[in-house]
C-alpha cells in the first residue's frame, strides 16, 4: 500500500460518519435536546473553550487524573515486584488479586467519597484504584518473563540480585509495564471523571453532570469531547515515553 | 591466571515427565590451570550439562566439584552459550561490556575495551546496532567477545563456532587459540567438528551416549600456535581419524 492508500481510510471513515450524523438529525427532526448536529457541537465546543470556568475543570481533572496514575505507577510496580519476588506472598494476596479484579470498581466510588470526602482526594483515590491493575498485573506478568537464557547469563556472571533486578528483571520487565501503563492512563481518567460525576463542585465531570441538568446537550457533547481528547493526548503521551525507553523495540527502517 | 578444575564422581539425573533421565553418568575429570580441554560426544549425551555444572549453574546430583583459582585469586567465568542470549535492550558493544559494567568498571574504559573485542571477532561498524540487527553468526561472534571481556581465568564455550562459516570458524579459532596464549585462561569447549577439536585441544575428552560418560581423553601434540595448515598432515589426519573410529563405535 501507498502512503496515501494507507493514511486515508482513517479521516475519509471519520468524514463519512460526521456527513451522516448531520443528515440524519437534519432528517429525522430529532430535538437537539437530544442529539445536536456536528455543527452545533462544534460552536459549542468553541463557546465552552473560550470560557475561562472550563479551563478550571480541565486543570482539576487533569491533576486528579496525573496524581491517581501516579500513585497507581508507584504502589503497581512496587506490589507487582513484591509479589514476583516471593511465592508466598503470591499465595498470600492472590484472593485479594482476584476479587479486586471482580469487583466493580465503580461501585465502590461512593464508598470512597464517604470516606474521603467530595473534595479531589476522594477522586484521586478512585483514579488510583481503578488504574493500578493493569500496572500490577503487567509488572508481575514482566517480571516472570524473563528469558532463562538471559538468566544463566547474570548467573554465570556472579551478578547480584540488585543488579539482577536493575539490569535484568526490569528491562524485560518494561514492554508489559509500558503496555500496562497504556490502559493506566486510560483507565485513571474515567476513575476521575467518575468521581466527579458522584459528588463535588470541581472537574469535568461535575461539569458535564451540571450542563446536562441545564438541558445544554450540544455543551455536553462538547465536555465529552474535551474529555476524549484529554485522555487521547494522555495515551500519546505514554506511547511516546515508550519510543524514548525501549527504542530497541523500534521497527527497523524501512519496515 | 586461571583455575584448576576437579570433578570427582560428578552425576546428574533430571526429573521429567517421563520419569528420572540421567544424562550424566558418574564423571572423573582433572583439567589443568590453563588447559585446552575439547569435550566432543554425539548430540543429547551430556555435554551442556557438564558445562553447566562447572559454571556453578546447576548442582550436580553426585559428586564434588573442586575449583581451584590461580595465584591472583581470580575465579571468574566467561560462558559463551549454544544460544547467543545478548540483551535485547542493549547495543551489541554494552553487550559485550556488561561483564565489566557488573564490575562497576568505569563507562569509558569498558567501552574501549568492548569495541576492541568486537574488533577482534569482526564485528566493527556494528558496535552500536541493536542485537536483533545482526545474524545469527554475528550475534554468537558478541556472545564470544562478551565472555572474553572480563578476562575469564575460565572459559566455557558451549559450540561457540556452531553457527558460523567455514573460513570465519578457522579465523576464529587461531584468534581464540592466540588469546588463550596471550592470556592463558583454563578453557573447556564443546564442539561437533572433530577437526576444530583436534586444531584447538591439548587434550580431547570423548563422552558416549546418554548417560554421558568419559569414553577416551585423547592428548593432542602439536605445537602452538598451530597454522591451519596443519590440518592437511598425516599426524592430523592421523589424530582426526582415531577420534571418528571412537566415536563411531558408541553412536
Ligand atoms: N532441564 C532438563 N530436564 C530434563 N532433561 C534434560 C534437561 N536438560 C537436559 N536434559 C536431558 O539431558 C540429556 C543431556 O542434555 P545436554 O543438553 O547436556 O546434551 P548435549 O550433549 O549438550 O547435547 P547437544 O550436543 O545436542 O547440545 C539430554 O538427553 C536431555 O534430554
Ligand atoms: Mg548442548
Amino acid at each position: 500500500m501507498s502512503g496515501a492508500a494507507r493514511l486515508l481510510p482513517g479521516p475519509i471513515g471519520v468524514v463519512l460518519f460526521l456527513a451522516l450524523w448531520q443528515i440524519y438529525c437534519a432528517t429525522s427532526g430529532i430535538s437537539p435536546l437530544l442529539l445536536p448536529t456536528p455543527l452545533q457541537v462544534l460552536r459549542a465546543f468553541v463557546e465552552v473553550m473560550g470560557e475561562a470556568p472550563t479551563w478550571n475543570h480541565l486543570s482539576y481533572t487533569l491533576g486528579e487524573t496525573l496524581a491517581g496514575f501516579g500513585i497507581a505507577l508507584v504502589v503497581g510496580v512496587v506490589l507487582g515486584w513484591l509479589i514476583a519476588s516471593s511465592l508466598l506472598l503470591e499465595r498470600a494476596v492472590h484472593p485479594f488479586v482476584v476479587a479486586s479484579q471482580i469487583v466493580p470498581k465503580v461501585a465502590l466510588v461512593p464508598l470512597f467519597v464517604l470516606w474521603f470526602g467530595f473534595g479531589p482526594t476522594s477522586k484521586v483515590v478512585v483514579s488510583a484504584v481503578i488504574a493500578f491493575f493493569p500496572i500490577m498485573t503487567n509488572t508481575l506478568l514482566g517480571l516472570r518473563s524473563v528469558d532463562p537464557g538471559h538468566d544463566d547469563v547474570f548467573q554465570a556472571l556472579r551478578a547480584t540480585r540488585w543488579q539482577r533486578f536493575w539490569q535484568l528483571q526490569l528491562p524485560s520487565a518494561m514492554p508489559a509495564i509500558l503496555a500496562g501503563m497504556e490502559m493506566a492512563v486510560v483507565l485513571a481518567t474515567i476513575g476521575a471523571v467518575v468521581g466527579e460525576y458522584l459528588g463535588g463542585s470541581d472537574g469535568l465531570g461535575y461539569f458535564a453532570v451540571a450542563t446536562m441538568n441545564a438541558f445544554q446537550t450540544d455543551r455536553l457533547f462538547a465536555i465529552i469531547m474535551l474529555l476524549t481528547l484529554m485522555g487521547f493526548i494522555l495515551y500519546l503521551a505514554i506511547a511516546a515515553l515508550r519510543r524514548v525507553i525501549l527504542p530497541w523495540q523500534r521497527k527497523a527502517v524501512g519496515e | 591466571m586461571s583455575v584448576a578444575v576437579a570433578c570427582q564422581g560428578i552425576g546428574k539425573s533430571y526429573a521429567s515427565r517421563s520419569g528420572i533421565v540421567e544424562a550424566l553418568a558418574p564423571v572423573d575429570l582433572t583439567i589443568g590451570a590453563g588447559e585446552f580441554i575439547v569435550l566432543i560426544g554425539p548430540s543429547g549425551c551430556g555435554k551442556t550439562t557438564l558445562l553447566r555444572i562447572l559454571g556453578g549453574l546447576l548442582a550436580p546430583s553426585a559428586g564434588t566439584l573442586g575449583l581451584k583459582p590461580g595465584a591472583d585469586g581470580r575465579q571468574n567465568i566467561g560462558f559463551v552459550f549454544q544460544a547467543a542470549n545478548l540483551l535485547p535492550w542493549l547495543s551489541v558493544e554494552e553487550n559485550v561490556a556488561l561483564p565489566l559494567k557488573l564490575k562497576h568498571e568505569g563507562r569509558a574504559k569498558r567501552l574501549t575495551r568492548a569495541r576492541e573485542l568486537c574488533a577482534q571477532v569482526g564485528l566493527a561498524g556494528f558496535e552500536r546496532s541493536w542485537p536483533r540487527e545482526l545474524s545469527g553468526g554475528m550475534q554468537q561472534r558478541g556472545a564470544i567477545a562478551r565472555a572474553l571481556a572480563d578476562d575469564p581465568a575460565l572459559l566455557l564455550m558451549d559450540e561457540p563456532f556452531g553457527a558460523l562459516d567455514a573460513l570465519t570458524r578457522t579465523r576464529l579459532n587461531q584468534e581464540l587459540e592466540r588469546l588463550w596464549l596471550a592470556r592463558g585462561a583454563t578453557v573447556v569447549l564443546v564442539t561437533h567438528s572433530i577437526s576444530e577439536a583436534v586444531m584447538l585441544a591439548d587434550r580431547i575428552v570423548l563422552m558416549s551416549p546418554r548417560p554421558g560418560r568419559i569414553q577416551a581423553v585423547v592428548k593432542v601434540p602439536f605445537p602452538r600456535p598451530r597454522d591451519p595448515a596443519l590440518e592437511g598432515t598425516v599426524e592430523f589426519q592421523a589424530i582426526a581419524s582415531e577420534l571418528r573410529a571412537r566415536l563411531g563405535e558408541t553412536s
